[in-house]
C-alpha cells in the first residue's frame, strides 16, 4: 500500500473549511465489496480528483454521496452536519449536484427539458406536478445559463438524443453546474469526448471555486487531472489508499499511486 | 453549428446533407400513422362504394371509441416501459359491478362514476404490485390480474348476463351530437385532456423522462415509483370508461365482456408509433392507431373479405410497426454519429 509522503499533503486545502467529509464508508453488493472503509475530505473551494482503477469503488462512493446508494455503514457530513440522504432528491436539496458516468441524459427530451428536469416551475402552484409548464420561460432560463457553455448555440427545443456525445455531456454538466450550491461531482465527464469538448468542460470546472463550490472529479486522464485538480485522492479495492497535492508534472507519480507501485 | 462547417469544409457538408436526408426520414416515420390512415381510407373508399358514407363513418367512429379509450391509458403504461393486459377483464368487471350494484331496471347516474372507479382500483393494484412487489415483469403481473379480475367478474355475476343498461350510458354509447357519435366525442375530449397533461404539465414531462431513462430519472430525484403507479392507475380508469361504452353498446352486462380488447388496445398504441422501448409516442398517434385498426376491420368487411383476414392484416401491422420503431432507433443513432463527426472535424 502506498501512503502519501508528508510533504505532498495539501497545505492550501487544509487551511480552508471542510465542505464534505466521508468517513469509513462501507458497501457490499452481495459478495462483492464495493466500498471497504473509504474516506474522503473535500474543502471549500477545492477541486479533488478521485482516482483509481476500474472497480476501485469511485462510482459507488459518488452514488453514496448522491443518495442513490445507501451505505451499509459510514458517515457523510456536509458543512459539519450529518447528511441524511433518503433519496437523490435530498442530495439535490442539500446543494449537491452530480454528472453521472455514461451520459446521464434523457435522449427523448429536449435540451431545456433536460437542463431543468426536476426543477420545472409550474402554474398555478397549488396544482403541483399537474400545473402547467411555460416553454418560453424554460427556453429563456436555458439561454441565460448556457451562454458560458459550448452548447449555447444549440436550440433549447432540440431533442438531445440527436446531438453528439460532447454536446449531450455539456448539457449534463450545465445542469449540475447551474444549480449546485455546495458541491459538484463529475464522474468521468470527459471519457467520451474529443479534445475541444473536453477542453471546454475542464475550463468550466476550473472556474467553479470562484463561486464557492467544491468539486469532486473522477478521471482516468492524468493530464486532465493536473489541469484542474488541487489534490488527488486514490482509491483501491474500496479504500482510500493515498493522496497527493497536484502540481505540474506529477502525472507519473499519480499513475504509480493508482497502480500501487511504491 | 455554422462556425464548425466553415472550418470543417467539404466532408462535413456531405455529412450534413446525409443528416438532413435522415431527418426527413425520421419525420416521415413520426408522421407514419396519419399517412397510413389516410391511405387506407382512400384505398377502401375507391374499392368499396359504401365505405365513405356518413353511416359507415359514424359506425367506424363509434366502434373505435372503445379501443381509443383503452389506448389512451395503455399508452401511458407503454410510455413508462410497461404493458397492461388486464384491461379487457376490467371491462367485464366494471360492467358486471355496475349491473349488480345499481340494478338494470333502476337506471342511476351513480353508475357513471362506478365504471371508472372499478378500473382505478384494479389499476392501482397493478401499479402497486409492479412498483412495490419487486416483480420486474409487468406483462406477467398484468396477465395474472387479467385472470383474477375475469374470475371476480364471474363470481360477482354468478356467470349470468344481466340485460339492460341505464339510459345515460346507452346514450353515451349510441347517441349523436351533430351527427358525431357521443362516445367518440367523449373520447376526443378525454384525448385532449391527456394531450394537455402529457405535453404541458410537469407530470407529463416526468412520465416521458421515466420512460426514456428510468435509472437517470431516479438519479435526478424524480418520484419514479409514484409516476409508474399513476400510469397504471390511469390505464385502469380508462379501461373502466371503455367498459361504460361497451355496456352501452351491447346493452347487457356479461361477465365475458371485453375479451380480446387488451390486444386491440396494445395494437392501437404500437401501430400509432409508440415505442416499446419507452419514452416515445404521442396521444394523437394513438388515436390514429385505433382508427387504423377500425378502418382495416370495417374496410375488409365492406369488401366481403373474411374477418379472419383482418386478424392477419392487423397482426402484420403490429410487426411492421415494431420494425419501423427499430428503424427509427437506428436512424437516430446514425444522425448522432454524423453530428459527432461533424463537430470533431
Ligand atoms: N449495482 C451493483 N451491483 C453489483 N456490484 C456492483 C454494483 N455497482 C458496482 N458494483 C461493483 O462494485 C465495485 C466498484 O464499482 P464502481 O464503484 O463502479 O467502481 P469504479 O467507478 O471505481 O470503476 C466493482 O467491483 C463493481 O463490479
Ligand atoms: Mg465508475
Amino acid at each position: 500500500m502506498s501512503v502519501a509522503s508528508p510533504d505532498s499533503i495539501s497545505n492550501v486545502a487544509s487551511a480552508a473549511r471542510l465542505a464534505l467529509s466521508v468517513r469509513d464508508a462501507r458497501k457490499a453488493y452481495g459478495f462483492v465489496t464495493a466500498l471497504a472503509g473509504a474516506s474522503l475530505d473535500l474543502h471549500e473551494g477545492e477541486i479533488v480528483a478521485l482516482l483509481g482503477d476500474n472497480g476501485a469503488g469511485k462510482s459507488t462512493l459518488i452514488k453514496a454521496i448522491t443518495g442513490i446508494v445507501t451505505l451499509d455503514s459510514g458517515d457523510i457530513e456536509l458543512d459539519g452536519r450529518p447528511l441524511r440522504l433518503r433519496s437523490p432528491a435530498d442530495a439535490r436539496a442539500s446543494g449537491i449536484e452530480t454528472v453521472f458516468q455514461d451520459l446521464a441524459v434523457f435522449d427523448n427530451l429536449t435540451v431545456s427539458d433536460n437542463f431543468l428536469i426536476g426543477r420545472e416551475q409550474t402554474w398555478p402552484r397549488w396544482l403541483g406536478p399537474l400545473g402547467l409548464l411555460s416553454a418560453g420561460q424554460e427556453q429563456r432560463q436555458w439561454r441565460e445559463h448556457a451562454s458560458a457553455l459550448s452548447v449555447s448555440h444549440v436550440s433549447p427545443s432540440q431533442e438531445i438524443g440527436l446531438m453528439s456525445g460532447g454536446q449531450r455531456q455539456a448539457v449534463a454538466v450545465a445542469r449540475a453546474v447551474a444549480f449546485a450550491r455546495r458541491v459538484v461531482i463529475l464522474d468521468e465527464p470527459t471519457a467520451a469526448l474529443g479534445v475541444r469538448e473536453s477542453d471546454e468542460i475542464l475550463t468550466m470546472v476550473r472556474r467553479l471555486p470562484e463561486r464557492g463550490l467544491s468539486v469532486i472529479i473522477v478521471s482516468h486522464n492524468m493530464d486532465h487531472v493536473v489541469r484542474v485538480a488541487d489534490r488527488a485522492v486514490v482509491m483501491r479495492q474500496g479504500r482510500s489508499v493515498g493522496e497527493m497535492t497536484v502540481r505540474q508534472g506529477v502525472q507519473k507519480d499519480l499513475v504509480a499511486m493508482i497502480m500501487g507501485v511504491t | 453549428m455554422e462556425a464548425h462547417v466553415d472550418i470543417a469544409g467539404k466532408s462535413s457538408e456531405t455529412a450534413a446533407g446525409r443528416r438532413d436526408y435522415l431527418s426527413v426520414l425520421l419525420w416521415l416515420l413520426q408522421a407514419g400513422p396519419i399517412i397510413i390512415l389516410v391511405t387506407l381510407v382512400v384505398a377502401f373508399g375507391l374499392l368499396a362504394p359504401h365505405f365513405i358514407s356518413v353511416r359507415n363513418l359514424q359506425n367506424l367512429l363509434a366502434q373505435s371509441a372503445i379501443v381509443c379509450a383503452l389506448g389512451l391509458g395503455q399508452f401511458l403504461v407503454i410510455l413508462v416501459r410497461g404493458v397492461d393486459v388486464s384491461v379487457g377483464s376490467v371491462i367485464a368487471l366494471s360492467v358486471v359491478t355496475v349491473a349488480t350494484l345499481t340494478g338494470v331496471d333502476q337506471p342511476s347516474s351513480v353508475a357513471l362514476v362506478i365504471y371508472p372507479l372499478v378500473g382505478l382500483i384494479v389499476g392501482l393494484i397493478n401499479g402497486f404490485l409492479i412498483v412495490k412487489g419487486g416483480i420486474p415483469q409487468p406483462l406477467v403481473v398484468t396477465v395474472a390480474m387479467l385472470g383474477i379480475v375475469a374470475g371476480v367478474a364471474l363470481l360477482i355475476s354468478g356467470g349470468n348476463t344481466l340485460v339492460g343498461v341505464s339510459p345515460a350510458v346507452h346514450w353515451l354509447a349510441n347517441g349523436k351530437v351533430l351527427g358525431i357519435p357521443a362516445g367518440a366525442l367523449m373520447v376526443l375530449v378525454l384525448a385532449g385532456l391527456f394531450w394537455l397533461m402529457l405535453r404541458r404539465t410537469q407530470w407529463g414531462r416526468w412520465l416521458y423522462a421515466v420512460g426514456g431513462n428510468p435509472d437517470v430519472a431516479q438519479w435526478v430525484g424524480l418520484p419514479r415509483d409514484r409516476l409508474i403507479m399513476s400510469a397504471y392507475a390511469i390505464c385502469g380508469t380508462t379501461a373502466g370508461i371503455a367498459g361504460m361504452l361497451y355496456h352501452g353498446r351491447t346493452g347487457s352486462a356479461s361477465p365475458l365482456s371485453g375479451i380480446g380488447y387488451e390486444l386491440d388496445a396494445i395494437t392501437a398504441v404500437v401501430v400509432g408509433g409508440a415505442s416499446l422501448f419507452g419514452g416515445r409516442g404521442s396521444i394523437t398517434n394513438v388515436l390514429f392507431g385505433a382508427l387504423i385498426i377500425a378502418t382495416i376491420r370495417s374496410g375488409l368487411q365492406q369488401l366481403d373479405v373474411s374477418p379472419f383476414w383482418s386478424s392477419v392484416a392487423i397482426g402484420i401491422g403490429i410487426l411492421l410497426a415494431l420494425e419501423l420503431d427499430v428503424l427509427r432507433k437506428h436512424i437516430e443513432t446514425r444522425i448522432r454519429t454524423l453530428r459527432a463527426r461533424q463537430v470533431s472535424q
